[in-house]
Formats: structure tokens, C-alpha cells, sequence
């Protein structure tokens, strides 16, 4: 009974409404690290994710289901099956990684390109950014070219996810865009 | 979830499976859905998990949606949810594609998930692992197995066990963990989890994990001899397994062990007696079972058969049932030992449990001896009526078995026998009476006159036209032999006046065998009383008629009985053999006529040896298949055969061979080498007219080295013999096996000889990539000392049969005798059954069972290459401060052959 009450209330506040958001992006690009860092607020050692993780997180009285899919070429073609539903896609980016930037901005089209994810939001995290060389957010954005995107509602982000640094703003950015336009 | 709400949805009892389609359209939508409805989606889970269950399956891309569907239900942290969660997974595993998708997500539960869903989250992991991903896994598991959590514990053993075949090696990193764990004491959480774990009593299944341990330990093990032995000694001595199913299994490693090497069987008797007074009965019926079946451990026998006494009055159906199986099983070699049993055996013949009382029943037989056999057949006499046919066809059996053993007794199991023949009764149980009357006149030739008049009172009113048939063949057959043929010339010839056709013309067949006998009367009213036959309104009795008729007045009678009677069987699996290859062959081969002559025919007598003695295996056999895995369906005799003919074939391949003559006998394989060495060398002895080849099966075990021109120097120590040739193996790569072959002149006397054998060989290295050797390698020579052979007597003999031993012994000349003292031998048993297989002859009168442990006689029958006559008694004592003390007398046409046997049938 007690959690009737709570659903029905938690519907009234606005409270407990649950979204999904998938992190993507190409393998060791640190995801799985992010994912860790916003839940616990600490690095945890991580190996290659074969499958996925999914954890819960509450921010700001809204209640995540943050999906971290593998990035191994081996994985990356299941990630359109957990496409169904999703309110935001963070993609995130090794920005040290120049060679396969390339291949970054192919797997981010083709995926955006999918019906069922063609009212999320973009958030791309240009990770990496306290190892030396690395490529700033506006030189990612431009590679990537995030500039083609249309009817979308997309941001970049620096961040360093070991230093916890830029997780925070991108994810408030990105809770704002999916409660205007989708609550 | 409450049990109410449960069956609300759905009445679990009601049988009727639901609809696929639905349960896998409701699975999409809610496992899809956001948010994750905890309730709905488990109970979702429990109805297509019944389907599961219950054998159906969805087809693989169906599988492969409904896996990533129920792959994002990791989200929901429920922990019911994630036990149904793991328990679908395990199942879908089996069909669809890509379950490696979940494996970061159970890794992670693994590791560090909730208590309860743990060891789900371990059995889940091996079944999504591959060979590339199960060395992530290592710390995992190896934690796991140490986990004080005997749930946890065993679920990672238990996968782990599952996992031997994708990554053995992987496996073994954990041995030292899964050793430590057997000794381990570990906590059991009484969850309602674990609860189906708990059979009967409930603190000794909290050990249920030294089971598991025991069996994955054993596997990781069982390659390595030394470490395995050691695992199993300790284990035995002190005491640390607790857990009834672990010392079971342990129980059966040890009997493993002892059926490849008996003399170890000291070491564990003092387990054995312990295993008995366990107060699990599946323990202690374990312990008998192998002290029953390990002859090394007969010593335990009669303090096994106490316990078995005392499992005969359990309440458990089941022990019970147990135990009259074990005590049924003795009675096959020991039923003397089992006859303090036979009060509580009789008391079972009552039991309610039809398999129960039918084993007391056959037991009882079994124990039957000269003295009791009479008291026995009028009690079980006593209750036939109250039985249904088919357990009278069991009883019927077991009769037959006793009349083979005790023939001197035949005339209370015929009057038995013909009781029931007489009663009301289906085809089988009719046959079968028929079946045991038939094997009795064959191996009781005295009983033969009596059995033939019971017989024939018996088609006098027989409503089964195919028995008839098999009678009056057995008619023709028998009846001429008899004082009085003419009695059963009446019996046959009422067939013909008053039976269907089938019946007419076997009669008529029957008919003409009497003719055979030279008796000028008989022969006249046989061919007045055949004439009527040409009369008859079917065609094919007139046909049988007038071919016999024919026969009969031709002046040629030898021919004729050669046709009527011929004496002899082709021996049927090489006939097929040969008409198939005929068969198959090309055109040009059936322009000459299939030629049957080199056919080996067998006299009757022959047959029977075999018969006799497979008959006598049978009845042991079908005990002993419920246990062990089902045995090749080929007879022993036909094996022999095609061997025979198989070495025949392999030697006509050898040149030289062509012109010794026909393969006069081969002998069993002899082992030359332990099986664990490096070359496996056994030997085949065979015997020519003027020659003897010894073929030697090298079989090389080494992986990086080849031998060429492999050969056998044979030495032997007696002059006579002169070396022919050799034939050498060009090229024995590794692991492969090939023959050399020695051939030598025999001296024409039939003598022994002791070849000692030294193989010979250039040992080449080889490379492990190509497998070939390297170009140039000259290689070096080398030589392996291999055992001796010896040329024993049993080598001239094959087995033949004696329906009447006695009188065939009195009539053979040339008496010869020698006695032997085996000291290190362990009992009579042993060596009478080494004796049947070295002498090659066959045992009569049930002599290879031996009853008591202090004396026995074993009286063999056998032909010599040459096909004379050779019989021997054989006497044993037994006493413990000497061992066994035998006493050899043999009588043969042949003296030198007599003589020989005599004296080095014991070497």
C-alpha cells in the first residue's frame, strides 16, 4: 500500500520520475569510469566492460537509470538494443585519442541517425582532459562535426572524469533540456 | 510475494501450460517498460521459466530478444527479481545468441551482490563465459570457492565443474582453493533459498559443498595417477568427509581405483569397515556394493552381508529394495555366504513391492544348493499361483540357471516345469517354460528321455503354433538318440493328422530324422507314413514329403543324411561377412558361384561350449547391466570369431605368410608393458601348422618422437624354435600404434618356450608443428626392454564342450598329473579364473563357480589345434599359512599334450 501512496504522491512532486540515459562511446574512453564517479563520487579500477553496467542515481529529484554499454567493436553493434526509451545519449570521447576520432564521429552518427532515439539529447563529454595533448572541446566538437546535427538538442562538455571535473556541469545542462522537453 | 497473490494470477496446479506467444508478447512489454514493475515482471519470469521447464523452447532470434529485453531488468535492484533474472538467463543461455552482454553485469553481482542472489549470479556466470573471457574470472572464482558461505561456496564448484570443458585449464588454477575447501567448515544460511538443498537431515547437508569440491577435485585430478591416490588415501583416513553424498562418491573413486589396482585393496579396508556402520544407509550400501563387485575386498564380505541383513527389515522401500538387489547380486558368486539371510529373504516374498519380492525370489534360488535346492522349488511352488505371469517368467528363469548349475537335480525342477507348463499361461510364459525344458535336454543329456515325453504330452494340447514347431524341430533332432525312437514317431505323427500346415510340414521334417537311424523297420512305416504325407492339401508339407521321401531311397544315404542332418553350423557372423562382401562386389565376381567352403563351420559341440557358457554369463550379465553401461550386444562367441577372421585378414597381408597354411588359433592379447609406459607393446600369439608368429602391437604414447624400423628381437630358450623372418614397422609416428611381426619354425612336439623380447628402433625427434621428422636427422638406435612371452599350453587348445564330463574323462587315455603350491595367491576364486583363461578351455559342469573358500575342483574340456580330445580335473586347496595348493591331472588322445598341460599350465 505504502508504495501506491508513494507513486501516486511522487507523480504529484514530480518526484521519483524515472529516465533513461545511455553512455556511449567508443572503448577506453572512460565510461564506465563516469558512470562510477556519479554514482559514488570515487574512481573505482575498472577492466574492459564486456556487456554493460547499469546503476541508479538520483539527481535532483529525478531518478536515473544511467546505462554504460561497452565500447568494444565486438559490442557496439547491441547497443541499438537498448535504444527503446531513452530521454539523452552521453557520448563520450577520448580526447587524446586523435587517430580514432574519426571512428568516434562515424559510430555517434550512425547511432543518432536511429528513430528511436530521435527525440534525445546529446551530451558529449570530451574526456580525458588532465592527460596532457589533449584536444580541447571546441577542437572535438569540430571533429565530430557536431555542427551537422539538427532538431537536436546537443552540448559538449571538457571534463575529466578521474577528476570528477566537468560531470557535473554537463549532467545539469543536460537534466534541464530533458525536463523542458520531454516533462 | 505472498503464495495468494500467487496463485491469483496464476493457479500453478491447474497443468495447463500457458500460452507461448502471450507469455513471450507480455515479457517484451513489461521488461521494456520504464519504470521496471518489480511484481509483475517476476511473476512474468516464473511463467516463461514453466514454460522452460517443461521443455519448450522459443526459437534463437525470438531467445536473443527476450535475453536483451530481460537483460534490462539489471536496472531494478529487487532481489527476487534478480534471482528469477539469473535463473531466465540460465535457461536462454542454451538458445540464444550473445549472452555475453550480461557478463560485466553478473561479474559485478558476483563479486559483490546482495547475499542471496550470489550464488545465482556464480551458476549464471558459467554459462555465458567463453574460452576468451574466462580468464577474467580467475580471482572471482577463486574467492568464491574459499567463500565461508557454503551457498556461495558451492555454486562457484558447481560452475566451476561446468566449465571443464571450455577452459580446463583455467579451472586448474583453482585446485589448491577447491582442496582447501573440502576440509573447510562453513556457514550454511538457512535461507528459503537454499532450502531445496536439504535432503532428509538437515545439519549434514549444511556439508553438501565437499561433495562438489570431491567431484570438481577428482576431475582436475584424474590425470595424474600419483596425486589422484594421494588425494584419495587422505581423504579415507582421516575422517574430514561428512556429508553422505560426498563419501558415496568417494566410495566409488576408491572402487575405481581398486579395479585397476587390487593390491592397494589393504590400505583401505579399515575405511570400509567405518563406511559400513555409517549411520547413512546410502553410505553403507555403497560400501557393500564395492566390496561385492572388488574381488580384492571379499575379506569384508560376510561383515557386508550383516549390514545387508539388517537393511532387509528397513522401513525405507527403497534400502530395502537395495539390498535384496546387493544380496542378489553375491548370490551370483558366493551363495553360501548369503544362506543367514534367507530367513529375512523369505520374509520379502510378500513385500508389497512387486521388484522387491522378485529379487527375494531369484536370491532364494540362487542359494539353493544340493541339499536345499528340493525344499526350495516346493516352497516357491506353494505361491506361483498367487503371481502374475510375468513375475512367473522371472521365477521360470531362475530355474533354468539352477538346473544348469545343479544337474543332478533336474528331475524335482522338470516336474516344477512341467507343473506349470500345464497350468494357464500367456505365449512368453509358455516360451519361456519351453526355453528352460530345451536348455536342460541340451546340457542334461540324461534327463533327455524324460523331457522329450513331457514335451510331447505338451503339443499334444498347444494352442501356439511356433512352439510346436520349435518342439517337434527339437523332436527330430532329439528323438533318434532314445532307446525307444518309435514312441515319439506316434506323438509326431498325430501332429500331421490333426494340425495346421505350419505345424504339418515340420512334422514331416521331424519325420525324416528318424530315418536316419538305420533301423529297416522304422524306416519303412517312416516312409509309409511319409507317403500319406504326399496327400496333404498344402503344398509346401508335400513338397517336405517328397524331398524326404527322395532322400531316403536314394543309395547314396551318406549324402542324404548330410542334407537331413548335417551336424554343423556355419559360423553365421563370418557367413555375412563374406555374403556381404560378395555382394557388394563388382560385376565380374558374380560370374564365380560364392564359394562357402572356407566358411568356418562349427560341430555342435562347439556351439554348445559357447552356448553353455554364455548362458551361464547371461544370467550374471543382466544382473550386472543395470550398473554398468551397456555392453556391446555381440556375443563373446561372434567376437572371438571375428577377431579370428580379422587376424587371418592382417596376416594373409604378409607375404611370407602365404605359405604356412590356414591361422590354426590366436591367442588372447598379452601385455608386455605396463599401460602407463611410454611404448605400449602387447602381443598376439599365433599358431600355424609348422609355425608360430608372434605379432607384437607397438603403440607409441610420446608426442615428439618417431621410431622407425621398429622390430622384436626375439630370443627363445628352447632350440627347436628357428627364426624365419621379421617383419619390422617402417615409421611409428607419435601416438600412433602399428604391428611387428617375428615369425618362427615350431618344433612339431607341442612344448613351451620363453621368448624374451628386446624392441629395437631409430628413435628420431620429431617437430611438434609439422609433425614430421627433420630433414637429415640420422636419429639414433635405441632399445626398450619389454617382458618375456611364454608359449603355454592354452595356446594349442580351444574350448569345447562335455555334456557328460565324467564319462568323457574315463574315456580319454594317457592320465598325466603334477601339483603346484601358489603361495602369494589370494584365494581359490583367483586363480581358477585365471586357469579358464589361460588354459582356454572350457569349464563343465558349473565347475568355474567356485563355492567354498577352503577346496574346490574345476574340471575343463577342450580341443587341441589338431582337434584331439583334452580334458583335465584340476583340485584346490586353500589354506591360509600356504595358499593355494593345486593339483593338475589332465588326460589327452594326445600324451605329449596331456603331459605338457600337466606341467606348464602354472607358470
Amino acid at each position: 500500500m505504502g508504495n501506491v501512496f508513494s507513486g501516486i504522491f511522487g507523480k504529484l512532486w514530480g518526484v521519483n520520475k524515472e529516465i533513461r540515459i545511455l553512455l556511449l562511446g567508443l572503448d577506453g574512453a572512460g565510461k564506465t569510469t563516469i558512470l562510477y564517479m556519479l554514482q559514488m563520487g570515487e574512481v573505482i579500477k575498472t577492466k574492459p566492460t564486456i556487456g554493460f553496467n547499469v546503476e541508479t542515481l538520483k539527481y535532483k529529484n529525478i531518478s536515473i537509470n544511467m546505462w554504460d554499454l561497452g565500447g568494444q567493436t565486438s559490442i557496439r553493434p547491441y547497443w541499438r538494443c537498448y535504444y527503446a526509451d531513452t530521454a539523452a545519449v552521453i557520448f563520450v570521447v577520448d580526447s587524446t585519442d586523435k587517430e580514432r576520432l574519426e571512428t568516434a564521429r562515424d559510430e555517434l552518427h550512425t547511432m543518432l541517425k536511429e528513430e528511436e532515439l530521435s527525440d534525445s539529447a546529446l551530451l558529449v563529454f570530451a574526456n580525458k582532459q588532465d592527460q596532457a595533448g589533449a584536444l580541447g572541446a571546441s577542437e572535438v566538437s569540430k571533429a565530430l562535426n557536431l555542427v551537422a546535427l539538427k532538431d537536436r538538442s546537443w552540448s559538449i562538455v571538457a571534463s575529466s572524469a578521474i577528476k570528477g571535473e566537468g560531470l557535473t556541469e554537463g549532467l545539469d545542462w543536460l537534466i534541464d533540456v530533458i525536463k523542458e522537453e520531454q516533462m | 510475494m505472498s503464495t495468494l497473490s500467487y496463485k491469483k494470477f496464476e493457479d500453478s496446479d491447474s497443468g495447463v501450460l500457458p500460452d507461448k506467444m502471450t507469455v513471450f508478447q507480455d515479457c517484451l512489454q513489461a521488461f521494456n517498460a520504464s519504470p521496471v514493475q518489480a511484481k509483475r515482471c517476476r511473476m512474468l519470469l516464473a511463467r516463461l521459466l514453466r514454460l522452460l521447464y517443461s521443455g519448450d523452447s522459443f526459437p534463437s532470434t525470438e531467445s536473443t530478444t527476450l535475453f536483451f529485453s530481460i537483460s534490462k531488468l539489471f536496472q531494478h535492484k529487487d532481489v527476487s527479481l534478480r534471482q528469477m533474472v539469473y535463473l531466465t538467463i540460465k535457461e536462454l543461455s542454451k538458445t540464444s545468441e550473445d549472452v555475453l552482454m550480461v557478463t560485466s553485469s553478473i561479474m559485478k553481482d558476483a563479486q559483490n551482490g546482495d547475499i542471496t542472489y550470489k550464488p545465482n549470479a556464480i551458476r549464471t556466470l558459467a554459462r555465458v563465459l567463453d574460452a576468451s573471457t574466462v580468464n577474467a574470472t580467475e580471482r572471482l572464482f577463486k574467492n568464491s570457492v574459499v567463500d565461508k558461505n557454503q551457498s556461495i561456496s558451492s555454486a562457484a564448484l558447481i560452475s566451476s565443474y561446468h566449465m571443464l570443458p571450455v577452459a580446463k585449464d583455467v579451472v586448474k588454477r583453482w585446485t589448491n582453493e577447491t582442496q582447501g575447501t573440502i576440509s573447510a567448515s562453513k556457514v550454511f544460511l538457512t535461507s528459503p533459498v537454499a532450502n531445496h538443498e536439504q535432503y532428509g537431515s538437515q545439519n549434514l547437508s549444511s556439508f553438501i559443498y565437499q561433495y562438489h569440491a570431491l567431484g570438481l577435485l577428482y576431475h582436475l585430478r584424474n590425470h595424474d595417477k600419483m596425486a589422484l591416490m594421494k588425494m584419495i588415501q587422505s581423504l579415507s583416513s582421516n575422517n574430514v568427509l561428512k556429508h553422505p553424498a560426498a563419501l558415496v562418491q568417494l566410495t566409488h573413486y576408491i572402487a575405481k581405483v581398486l579395479e585397476t589396482d587390487s593390491s592397494l585393496a589393504g590400505n583401505f579396508e579399515s575405511y570400509f569397515e567405518i563406511a559400513l556402520q555409517n549411520r547413512s544407509d546410502m553410505v553403507a550400501l555403497e560400501a557393500v556394493k564395492t566390496i561385492v563387485t572388488i574381488p580384492a575386498l571379499s575379506g569384508l564380505i560376510v561383515k557386508a552381508i550383516y549390514v545387508l541383513d539388517t537393511f532387509l527389515s528397513a522401513p525405507r522401500t527403497v534400502v530395502r529394495f537395495a539390498a535384496v538387489r546387493l544380496l542378489n547380486k553375491i548370490s551370483l558368486t558366493n551363495p553360501e555366504n548369503i544362506v543367514v539371510c534367507n530367513g529375512s529373504l523369505e520374509g520379502l516374498i510378500n513385500d508389497s513391492n512387486r521388484a522387491i519380492s522378485t529379487y527375494a525370489i531369484t536370491t532364494l534360488l540362487k542359494t539353493g544348493n544340493n541339499d536345499n535346492v528340493d525344499r526350495l522349488i516346493k516352497t516357491i511352488a506353494g505361491f506361483m499361483d498367487d503371481i502374475s505371469d510375468e513375475f512367473k517368467i522371472v521365477v521360470i528363469d531362475s530355474i533354468r540357471s539352477l538346473s544348469l548349475k545343479f544337474p543332478e537335480k533336474h528331475k524335482s525342477m522338470l516336474s516344477f516345469l512341467n507343473d506349470r507348463l500345464r497350468e494357464e499361461g500367456g505365449f512368453n510364459l509358455k516360451n519361456s517354460i519351453i526355453e528352460a525344458i530345451f536348455d536342460v535336454i541340451k546340457f542334461v543329456p540324461e534327463s533327455r528321455e524324460s523331457c522329450l515325453e513331457k514335451l510331447c504330452e505338451f503339443i499334444e494340447d498347444c494352442e501356439f503354433t511356433e512352439l510346436a514347431v520349435r518342439i517337434l524341430h527339437l523332436l527330430g533332432n532329439e528323438g533318434p538318440k532314445t532307446s525307444k525312437p518309435t514312441l515319439y514317431i506316434r506323438h509326431i505323427y498325430n501332429r500331421v493328422v490333426l494340425e495346421n500346415s505350419i505345424v504339418r510340414s515340420s512334422a514331416v521334417i521331424a519325420l525324416s530324422k528318424f530315418a536316419l537311424i538305420g533301423d529297416a523297420s522304422i524306416n519303412k512305416s517312416i516312409s509309409i507314413l511319409l507317403t500319406r504325407c504326399l496327400n496333404d492339401v498344402d503344398d509346401e508339407v508335400r513338397d517336405r514329403a517328397a524331398l524326404a521321401l527322395k532322400l531316403l531311397s536314394t543309395e547314396k544315404f551318406d549324402e542324404a543324411r548330410a542334407f537331413i542332418d548335417p551336424g554343423f553350423s556355419y559360423s553365421l557372423p563370418i557367413l555375412e561377412q563374406k555374403l556381404a562382401q560378395y555382394v557388394n562386389g563388382d560385376e565380374e565376381s558374380f560370374n564365380v558361384p560364392f564359394d562357402g567352403s572356407n566358411i568356418p563351420k562349427i560341430s555342435e559341440d562347439e556351439a554348445r561350449a559357447y552356448e553353455y557358457k554364455e548362458k551361464l554369463n547371461s544370467i550374471e550379465e543382466s544382473i550386472q547391466k543395470e550398473s554398468k553401461q551397456p555392453k556391446e550386444e555381440v556375443s563373446e562367441f561372434a567376437k572371438h570369431n571375428l577377431l579370428q577372421q580379422q587376424y587371418a585378414q592382417e596376416l594373409s597381408s604378409i607375404p611370407e605368410l602365404a605359405a604356412y597354411g590356414d591361422l590354426l588359433r590366436s591367442s588372447h592379447v598379452v601385455d608386455l608393458t605396463e599401460k602407463e609406459t611410454e611404448f605400449v607393446v602387447t602381443c598376439v600369439k599365433h599358431i600355424f601348422a609348422g609355425h608360430i608368429v608372434l605379432q607384437f602391437n607397438v603403440e607409441n604414447t610420446l608426442t615428439d618422437l618417431q621410431l622407425d624400423n621398429v622390430t622384436m628381437v626375439s630370443e627363445p630358450d628352447f632350440e627347436e624354435f628357428v627364426e624365419d623372418f621379421v617383419a619390422p614397422i617402417e615409421s611409428l609416428k607419435p601416438q600412433t600404434t602399428g604391428s611387428t611381426y617375428v615369425s618362427f619354425t615350431r618344433s612339431e612336439t607341442l612344448e613351451g618356450c620363453l621368448f624374451t623380447n628386446n624392441l629395437t628402433y631409430i628413435a628420431k625427434e620429431v617437430d611438434p608443428a609439422t609433425g614430421e621428422a627433420a630433414e637429415g636427422d640420422e636419429g639414433f638406435e635405441d632399445e626398450y626392454r619389454v617382458e618375456s612371452v611364454d608359449i603355454v599350453p592354452g595356446d594349442f587348445i580351444v574350448p569345447s564342450f562335455a555334456g557328460n564330463f565324467t564319462s568323457v574323462w574315463d574315456s580319454l587315455p594317457n592320465p598325466c598329473s603334477s601339483v603346484f603350491n601358489l603361495s602369494d595367491a589370494k584365494g581359490i576364486a583367483d586363480v581358477v579364473a585365471k586357469l579358464i583363461k589361460d588354459s582356454s578351455m572350457s569349464p563343465c559342469d558349473s565347475s568355474e563357480l567356485v563355492g567354498s573358500h577352503a577346496s574346490h575342483t574345476l574340471k575343463l574340456f577342450g580341443k587341441s589345434i589338431n582337434n584331439e580330445n583334452i580334458a583335465a580335473v584340476i583340485r584346490f586347496v586353500y589354506k591360509e599359512s600356504v595358499g593355494v595348493m593345486v593339483k593338475v591331472e589332465a588326460k589327452s588322445v594326445n600324451a605329449e599334450l596331456g603331459t605338457f598341460f600337466a606341467n606348464e599350465i602354472i607358470v
